[in-house]
């Protein structure tokens, strides 16, 4: 098992360097290209999210991301000191409606939820706890 | 990210090369509003060279879509790479977008 941790201010332009961080941690799991863009595109969307609704803007707090590597298994911990966070509150977006009903609302957790083998959430001591886990074979 | 845009027949096509993300999908709208604003309705989005979009990238072209649509206009994608056609796909959104395979298909749509 390798683990490897982040912490960086809570700022958009800092989320490349924290998909940089956990493409890495794939590639030491093993994982194959479609699984490493899952992952980016999890932790993009969980980063953005805590950014835009956790801490409500940019340099409000930081974001702290944790990667275990094991053989053909990357489970990612991404902690934040936000306001606390439902996940299961959030409900799954309406797809494929016409245009005019049509929003990108609530496609972050979706996608985590479709791309992700885990996704679950946890707030203990004052803390926003999201650990996602991809495995090697999927579908 | 690197945006180009070039009239091509009655299209206005752009070029976006990168990754559009929520760190540059505010600059991939504002082009995107600038060619709305200045009432150039027929819009070709060529994705080919886009390596990466996350939701932030969609909802720039679905309220682009949604203007240059009130203009009577079009916003047309082309060449999407597997992964940004997997997002599409997953969001729902290929209903709602008229996708082309190549550039040259696009433009001739208009």
């Amino acid at each position: 098992m390798s683990e490897s941790r982040l912490i960086v201010p809570a700022r958009y332009e800092r989320i490349r360097q924290i998909c940089a961080f956990v493409v890495e941690a794939a590639e030491v799991a093993g994982l194959d290209e479609t699984a490493i863009f899952h992952c980016q595109i999890a932790v993009d969307e969980a980063c953005t999210n805590i950014i835009e609704h956790g801490y409500g803007g940019e340099d409000k707090g930081r974001i702290e991301v944790a990667c275990a590597a094991g053989s053909g298994q990357l489970t990612i911990d991404i902690r934040d000191q936000a306001q606390p966070f439902d996940l299961g509150a959030v409900p799954e977006p309406e797809l494929n409606k016409a245009l005019e009903e049509t929003t990108v609302g609530g496609l972050g957790i979706y996608f985590m939820r479709k791309m992700m083998d885990e996704v679950s959430f946890s707030r203990t001591d004052g803390a926003n706890r999201l650990v996602l886990v991809k495995r090697r074979t999927q579908e | 990210m690197d945006i180009s845009t070039q009239e091509i027949k009655r299209a206005m096509v752009m070029t976006v090369k990168g990754r559009v993300d929520s760190a540059t999908a505010p600059d991939l709208e504002n082009a995107l509003k600038q060619l709305v604003d200045g009432e150039k309705a027929q819009i070709v989005l060529d994705l080919n060279d886009v390596e990466y979009m996350s939701s932030a990238g969609l909802r720039a072209m679905v309220s682009t879509l949604k203007a240059v649509k009130r203009i009577n206009g079009d916003l047309r994608l082309c060449a999407p790479s597997p992964r940004v056609a997997e997002v599409l796909r997953l969001a729902g959104l290929t209903s709602i977008f008229n996708l082309y395979p190549t550039q040259a298909e696009a433009v001739d749509s208009f």
